[in-house]
């Protein structure tokens, strides 16, 4: 349509063959290295945020597998004091910052808009700019440990230690700003996902039929929209105190080291929440494909998804209790730490309860899906055991918590992950990958995580405390360590299992199709690979599982795919109502751009800027960034967002 | 094979346990402890159940019904919808929510209990935190019973003692497992917990809040005795160490000022410095070095000799003397007894 | 094969219109995120406060001298701000100009007071606890005024070229909400450090 139609009434039609190639034409990024800088394509961003959080996991691994070497045994000097430190520091923040976030979403940007029924992310460009700030937080941290000078205080850093008296190099100063860097990346992707989930939705997707992985990304994005901001203010504090000669953290001006945990923890706690409900979204809506029956509890488990979240920003005070709080703090925070675990039991039974109801499918996805459900509750159960004050004043700062945090982190968020793998690696790539390699790359992934964690909750309740470089023969630990470390290395060689199965199964895996699970939502209605463009016609969507709705014999509307709006006039799709989907307007699409890169290239610039304290570099940076974003920004007419002609 | 059989101990032989890991918390040797204790088996045991129900209604949800083998990827499967999944939900988080509220409960409880010990404390002891040890203050009424040591704390058995967490410099965390709970050292406040022994014996504690790179080597002893024994330990720590006699010793008393005195403290003698442990009574102690090593000649020799060797990162240089010298000076601190 | 209603649309606009559209919901959303970094910051005033010793209020009485200019000129400016948009939605473009020019003055006569304010002061960024969160706070504060400076700036310069109608007005809809969100924060910031310590906040011990 001309850029200056303002209103239309949308043709409705039959999708056929020759609207392919035109939608293809319109949509697909070009090959070539200008289309990789450039493009906007959710799938390709998704697939890019996959890799990379893979390649930060398996780096974090390392880093914990050589570390393991040096506890294997008391008194072992494998590793210096500052070695060690640097390695856990490291292993810590990779794993809960570079892999544990981005990898979910990538998940979720590849997904959301095949999911939803749309033909792409709200904020196409805004993508494409959290994915390379990721990229460039990442490497501007990891350079810091490739010269020796990781970040080497923990991942929560406290203060005094990581100030500029006790820790004077420039470890800190990177990680105070490559946080603050990621942290621009975490809150643009998120901002992006709650736009989506509230514009993106295709027609008759109305807000009890969203699926739970949608749920669950819209609640983490939504809290880290308001989370994030706490560390990254706590860390530009930090690096003030650190550079600028401020006083926020050291006592005697006034500086209050309990600041930093305060505002650290309010971040954290929300967090570890947003780093694990888009994964039990992902089994929520996965378990049921391989239980043959619609999910139970849809209503219960999306209101508990939020519940939990919510709750998420009342508890953070639960890192705190050995501070020397007053006790009317400690036992509201205890409470509602407790108290927590009710929407997670929900989760939980609505999972049982599918599997129950259901018939069991065995394949590699839902070994991982189910067996999640396990290594939920008993990360449940250690974190409700140190939600008890009194007895987390024992259980705080040993392995007990070291346990609790990779079950819950591990359990659920790394085996979701790898079973959405298993799961959606033939929508992604159109092939399967291998069912034998699979199941074997469960059991050793199962047994080793199992062996290298389930002692540790015993070592913990014998004392052993947390981020210690070695340990004395007297506390008895040695053996369990042994155990542990032995444990890791065979976890380690699953994840090497799952390397090899995707390396091999991209190549010769058996052709997939589009609905090789025979499952139930929108995703499996496209081929595999999906087209640039998801949807030929915009579909409308008539039930939470509009793939089954005929075969479930319960009557009703059916969902129509092949059938439905017809928007070709330039990168179109539909935009509808929050909470009914009904269309409301049509939207204009992003094309491919070069300023989200150049955006995220004068920020980082700056950064480093920051960093060596060069004003030089910086306004380079500066100016690098404006010029990007005004281009960025200049409102186009093809994009609507101005009339067409100056006049 | 200690691996299999320690867990069990901790069941049935407490004592033997606790010889077996001084830094477990399964069993309790204080009145603050006990009650802990009995939460903490309690919640361990729930939660022990709870993981094994949830195992065991996994284990059957999977196998009661024979699963689906499909023929080739893309085959349709049978879908259908059976009702009563939803009752799982509401019994499922009902017994949850009925066990958390419980545990809400004995929670409060116990924290109340815990809070204040059933009579004033006997005395007061200040700590303060230091990269990587711990300096220990005995306050008295009478300013002439004050004293200050380092690393190894006595108390009487019986009776609550007051402990003072004097933040020094980076947060630390003061934790003796068999007595209570820790409490974190933190600077710019004053935190206050309190230890109450049932009997005398000697019990191991840990910093327990990374503090630099030598967090894993700050530990401490709290030796609970009768308060007979400890008023006469008291009383002997108030003395200044016998004079030296043999040449040897004082020759190394003067090298000892001048090598070690800027930093450490011998009552009654020249050495005043406190940026180091008190070593007045350094005979006395079981460990050197907040735990790193046993107090026994050759530990010490090696400790003063090389201390970057054993604790790399610490505050203690090498000091620059003479084997001779050396010799001296440990001929010296043996007579701080 | 029944087909869902809503699958039917009626006439519905193309691209974003006055309010509706994606990009007012990501202004929204990036107003949630900087509300938070300010709720944050004052946390961490009255946290300082609240735990820190006698005299930590290095004034127990804050000079309003400039404070209280600023914070009318922010509303005035808000004013005119509103006014630009009305114009813009009915069509005056001229007019649009000329109120946007006066936000824009408004505003940087405000960061104006705000460097002067800061410059009688008696104590400087690092003189205490209590002077750096001053000085980051109305910092972090007047680097989002300079953002919205230069956000205005571009916007007299599109409304000039006459971009904006009553139909295409999201960017101006955006920017004003932006101008909007950056006023209420100076009166939170306004309200915490220069009338609480009118309230005995930070002077009870």
């Amino acid at each position: 349509m001309a850029v200056t139609d303002y209103q239309r009434i949308v043709t409705v039609t039959q999708a056929k063959p020759a609207l392919a190639e035109k939608l293809r034409r319109i949509w697909e990024t070009p090959a070539g290295f200008g289309g990789w800088i450039s493009t906007v394509d959710h799938k390709q961003i998704g697939i890019r945020y996959i890799i990379t959080a893979f390649a930060f996991l398996i780096a974090g691994g390392v880093e914990a597998l050589v570390f393991r070497l040096q506890l294997a045994g008391p008194n072992l000097h494998l590793l210096t004091p500052e070695q060690y430190d640097q390695l856990f520091t490291m292993h810590g923040m990779t794993m809960i910052f570079l892999y544990a976030g981005p990898v979910l979403s990538g998940f979720s940007n590849y997904l959301w808009p095949l999911l939803l029924g749309a033909r792409d992310m709200a904020l196409p460009r805004l993508n494409a700019l959290s994915y390379w700030i990721y990229l460039c937080a990442g490497i501007f941290l990891y350079i810091a440990f490739a010269f020796g000078f990781g970040p080497n205080d923990g991942w929560f850093n406290y203060v005094p230690v990581a100030a500029r008296a006790y820790d004077g190099g420039p470890n800190i100063d990177f990680y105070s700003l490559g946080m603050i860097l990621l942290g621009l990346s975490t809150t643009v992707g998120s901002i992006n996902f709650v736009v989506t989930f509230l514009r993106l939705r295709a027609p008759g997707m109305s807000i009890n039929r969203v699926p739970i992985l949608a749920w669950g990304t819209l609640t983490a994005s939504a809290a880290n929209i308001f989370a994030i901001p706490a560390v990254s203010l706590a860390f530009l504090l930090l690096w003030m105190d650190r550079n600028a000669g401020t006083h926020f953290f050291d006592v005697p001006t006034g500086g209050q080291p309990l600041l930093w945990q305060h505002l650290f923890w309010m971040f954290g706690h929300p967090w570890v929440y947003a780093i694990v409900l888009p994964a039990m979204g992902m089994v929520s809506d996965g378990l049921p494909v391989f239980c043959r029956r619609p999910l139970v509890g849809y209503t219960p488990v999306a209101l508990a998804t939020v519940a939990t979240m919510v709750l998420g920003f009342g508890v953070w005070v639960h890192h705190m209790f050995a501070t020397g709080l007053p006790s009317v703090s400690l036992s509201f925070f205890s409470a509602a730490s407790i108290i927590i675990a009710v929407p997670s039991a929900v989760g939980v039974f609505a999972w049982i309860a599918t599997i129950w109801h259901g018939r069991p499918v065995y394949r590699t996805p839902f070994l991982f899906f189910s067996s999640m459900i396990l290594l939920f509750v008993i990360g449940g159960v250690s974190g409700f055991m140190t939600a008890s004050v009194p007895v987390d004043w024992q259980l705080t700062d040993t392995y007990f918590v070291v346990a609790h945090i990779h079950y819950v982190l591990i359990g659920i968020n790394v085996f979701s992950v790898v079973g959405g793998i298993y799961f959606w690696f033939p929508k992604f790539t159109g092939r399967m990958l291998d069912e034998r390699l699979g199941k074997l790359n469960f059991w050793v992934m199962f047994i080793g995580f199992n062996l290298a964690f389930l002692p540790m909750h015993l070592t913990g309740l014998l004392g052993m405390p947390r981020r210690v470089y070695t340990y004395g023969a007297y506390g008895g630990w040695g053996p369990l360590n042994l155990i542990t470390t032995l444990g890791s290395f065979l976890f380690a060689f699953g994840l090497l299992l799952l390397l090899v199965n995707v390396l091999k199964s991209r190549k010769s895996g058996d052709p997939a199709g589009a609905n090789p699970w025979d499952a139930y939502s929108l995703e499996w209605a496209v081929p595999s690979p999906p087209p640039p463009y998801n949807f030929a016609v915009i579909p409308t969507v008539a039930s939470r599982h509009p793939l089954w709705e005929g075969r479930l014999g319960e009557g009703g509307l059916v969902s129509t795919i092949d059938r439905g709006m017809l928007l070709t006039e330039g990168k179109q799709t539909i935009g509808t109502t929050a909470v009914d989907a009904v269309p409301d307007i049509v939207l204009q699409m992003a094309e491919d751009s070069y300023a989200p890169f150049w955006l995220a290239t004068g920020t980082s610039i700056l950064f480093v800027a920051l960093l060596f304290k060069s004003m030089t570099v910086g306004i380079i940076g500066i100016v690098v960034a404006a010029l990007a974003l005004i281009a960025w920004l200049w409102p186009t007419a093809e994009l609507r967002e101005r009339e067409p002609t100056g006049g | 094979m200690t691996a299999v059989v320690a867990p069990w101990c901790l069941f049935v032989l407490p004592a033997a346990a606790q010889a077996n890991a001084p830094l477990s918390f399964l069993t309790g040797y204080g009145d603050r402890a006990d009650p802990v204790v009995g939460l903490t088996w309690g919640v361990l045991l729930v939660s022990i159940a709870v993981t094994i129900a949830v195992t065991a209604l996994l284990a059957v949800a999977l196998w009661h019904r024979p699963g689906i083998r499909p023929s080739a990827p893309g085959a349709a499967l049978e879908v259908q919808r059976t009702a009563g999944g939803l009752r799982w939900v509401w019994i499922g988080v009902g017994a949850s929510s009925l066990i958390l509220l419980l545990s809400v409960a004995w929670t409060m409880q116990v924290l109340a209990k815990v809070t204040s010990p059933a009579t004033p404390p006997a005395l007061t002891i200040e700590v303060t935190g230091r990269q990587w040890w711990w300096q220990i203050r005995y306050l008295s009424a009478d300013p002439s019973r004050s004293f200050t040591t380092a690393n190894e704390i006595h108390i009487p058995a019986g009776v609550p003692v007051l402990f003072r967490l004097v933040g020094g410099d980076v947060i630390h965390s003061f934790w003796v497992p068999a007595l209570f709970g820790k409490t974190d050292v933190i600077p710019g406040q004053t935190n206050e917990t309190w230890l109450q022994a049932h009997a005398p014996g000697v019990y191991q504690g840990q910093c327990t809040e990374y503090c630099g790179l030598q967090h894993a080597r700050m530990g401490f002893l709290v030796i609970a005795q009768t308060p007979a024994a400890f008023e006469d330990w008291w009383t002997h720590q108030l003395q200044s160490p016998a004079p030296a006699i043999s040449p040897e010793a004082l020759a190394g008393r003067s090298s000892f000022n001048v090598h070690c005195g800027s930093c450490h403290a011998v009552r009654g003698t020249d050495a005043a410095g406190i940026l180091g442990p008190d070593l007045s009574h350094l005979m006395t102690h079981r460990t050197l070095a907040a735990g790193v090593l046993p107090n026994d000649a050759t530990d010490l020799t090696r400790w003063i000799s090389d201390p970057q060797a054993l604790k790399p990162g610490s505050m203690m240089p090498k000091p620059e003397v003479s084997a001779a010298e050396l010799a001296q000076i440990h001929s010296y601190m043996d007579t701080l007894d | 094969m029944a087909e869902h209603a809503v699958g039917q649309p009626q006439d519905i606009p193309v691209g974003p219109t006055v309010s509706r559209g994606v990009g007012i919901w990501g202004m929204w959303t990036v107003i949630g995120s900087e509300g938070a970094l300010f709720a944050y910051l004052l946390f961490s005033y009255f946290y300082l406060g609240a735990q820190g010793s006698q005299g930590w209020l290095l004034e127990p009485h804050p000079s309003l001298k400039y404070a209280l200019p600023s914070t009318l000129i922010a509303l005035f400016s808000c004013a005119f701000t509103w006014w630009g948009v009305r114009a813009v939605l009915s069509g005056r473009r001229a007019n649009a100009v000329f109120a946007f020019s006066g936000a824009l003055l408004l505003g940087i006569a405000f960061v104006g007071l705000e460097i002067l304010d800061w410059q009688a002061k008696p104590y400087q960024l690092g003189t205490s606890s209590y002077a750096s969160i001053y000085f980051v706070t109305t910092g972090l504060d007047l680097l989002h005024w300079l953002v919205g400076i230069g956000i205005f700036y571009f916007l007299i310069l599109w409304t000039a070229l006459g971009y904006f109608s009553a139909r295409r007005s999201i960017v101006v809809m955006a920017s004003a909400l932006y101008w909007y969100f950056v006023t209420v924060i100076w009166l939170a910031i306004f309200v915490t450090f220069y009338i609480s310590p009118y309230l005995g906040f930070g002077q009870w011990q």
